[in-house]
């Protein structure tokens, strides 16, 4: 190899190595739900092969914990041990059905594509869910729709008894103060146990008793869920 | 306000009033080779929106399409609904539009009720300055406050021929509670009540949550299975025509 092609070569590395997809981004999340709360949000910035869920793959124990318990930790550990940018509760807490978080601010780095998630209260294992989106490189605002997901690690039960650890039953709260109790349970039957789309949550209207401890008047949801716009400078 | 909508108002009113000068100074002139150019006609732009309704049983109330500019928006998710918002997605009445508002440049509306599975058209035209962007809006009647429609969809740099399309999820008012009750739903359902000035809801605008139903667990409903929706509810093309 002469030394023209190696420096060549060096020089084209450099040009691989220098991050391309680097970007200023600005996010706001908003909660479209009639009567749900999310858990502490987690946006996070990575290469193409990380993700946080995948449809139609199990649920990894991290992805488990936040589904169930809203305990991000361990997600946002993952992917910065994989030199990927996260931006862990930038709402600073629940964020309440309507509440819109705006001016959230994600230098992405080397970074190409992003991913959000958070749990849905009150139910068992209902998260939003955005997989690995890439980030454009033209300048814009992006709008983008989030459905709810099921993470299929835990039975619908829609029983709140304060379950929130990975593989208790149970809803950990009802947020807003609208939850029941006493609830003899729904059979969930389902047989997904893989992440997939939520079939919704039943309810009733007996707060005292009857199926569910959720109340089919407040708590129930059509997809989309969330709306993320990204303002790419 | 008043300001705002005045000056909203000016360009147009100026353009008028010049065009006129400048033709009663042709005529003036008739034998003048030196007169002046005549004024060129404003150059206009089509654009063709093709509604269709996605749902099982929930006829549309008239379609209200609203050519729009100044970053208007018809609705804000997580914010209280307009009183003109409230009366179309109660009770399907568009009459709250007009173009007299600031920010809205022209109210086209659909011949009628929009029945499921059926499509329209309308046709929107105006000068290739005043466009900017449109919102669409209609009541699925068949429920106590639920619209669907689009929010200020920027259409100013769309080539002729070329189109857009949507898929429009159903949005909640939060003005009324979804009661489903006998008497609350304007909709051939019930033939109920439309619109109501008291808000007993949450007061902001979301994303519907779906109708329940007397089969589903809400006994006092009058809504039956086929009632209920999923999103999406329509779908819509806008094409530029000309």
């Amino acid at each position: 190899m002469t030394l023209r092609k190696i420096s060549a070569s060096l020089i084209l590395a450099g040009l691989v190595a220098t991050p391309i997809g680097a970007a200023e981004l600005t996010i706001s999340v908003s909660n479209l739900t009639h009567g749900n709360h999310f858990t502490p949000v987690l946006i996070a910035a990575h290469d193409a092969q990380m993700h946080l869920f995948q449809a139609g793959e199990p649920a990894t124990s991290a992805l488990q914990k936040m589904a169930e318990g809203g305990d991000i930790a361990d997600l946002a550990a993952m992917v910065d041990a994989a030199n990927g940018v996260t931006q862990s509760n930038p709402a600073g807490g629940l964020m309440v059905p309507g509440q819109n978080v705006t001016g959230i601010s994600l230098d992405s780095q080397a970074m190409t594509h992003m991913s959000l998630v958070a749990m849905i209260l009150p139910t068992n294992d209902a998260f939003i869910g955005l997989d690995g989106w890439e980030i454009p490189t033209t300048p814009g605002t992006y709008t983008l729709n989030l459905n709810a997901y099921d993470a299929g690690t835990e039975a619908n039960d829609e029983i709140i008894n304060g379950g929130g650890m990975p593989g208790v039953p149970g809803i950990p709260a009802a947020p807003g103060g609208d939850g029941g109790n006493n609830a003899s349970g729904v059979a969930d039957t389902s047989p997904n146990d893989k992440v997939h789309i939520h079939p919704g949550i039943l309810g009733d209207t007996d707060p005292a008793g009857g199926m569910s401890d959720l109340d089919s008047r407040v708590h129930r949801w059509l997809n989309p869920v969330a709306r993320v716009t990204v303002t790419v400078k | 306000m008043k300001w705002q909508q005045f000056k909203t108002s000016l360009p147009l009113s100026a353009m008028a009033l010049s065009a006129g000068l400048i033709l009663s100074a042709c005529s003036d002139n008739d034998h003048d080779a030196n007169m002046p150019e005549p004024p060129t006609p404003p150059v206009e732009r089509s654009f063709t929106l093709t509604v269709t309704n996605l749902t099982a049983n929930q006829p549309m109330s008239p379609l209200a399409l609203l050519a729009t500019s100044n970053g208007y928006h018809a609705w804000q998710s997580g914010e209280p609904a307009s009183l003109a918002l409230e009366q179309l997605a109660e009770g399907g009445d568009q009459s709250g539009y007009s173009a007299e508002m600031d920010g809205v440049n022209l109210v086209v509306s659909g011949a009628g009720i929009l029945p499921p599975g059926a499509s329209e058209s309308l046709t929107l035209t105006q000068t290739e300055e005043a466009t900017a962007s449109l919102s669409l809006l209609t009541m699925l009647v068949n429920t106590n406050d639920a619209f669907s429609g689009l929010d200020e969809i920027d259409i100013s740099q769309m080539a002729v021929d070329q189109t857009q399309s949507f898929y429009t999820p159903a949005y909640d008012a939060g003005t009324e509670a979804n009661s489903e009750l006998k008497g609350s739903i304007p909709g051939p359902a019930d033939g109920g009540e439309g619109f109501n000035g008291s808000r007993d809801d949450v007061d902001r605008v979301h994303l519907h949550p779906g109708v329940i139903g007397q089969e589903d667990g809400l006994n006092d409903s009058v809504l039956m299975a086929s009632h209920r929706f999923d999103n999406p509810v329509l779908k819509v093309t806008i094409q530029r025509t000309r």
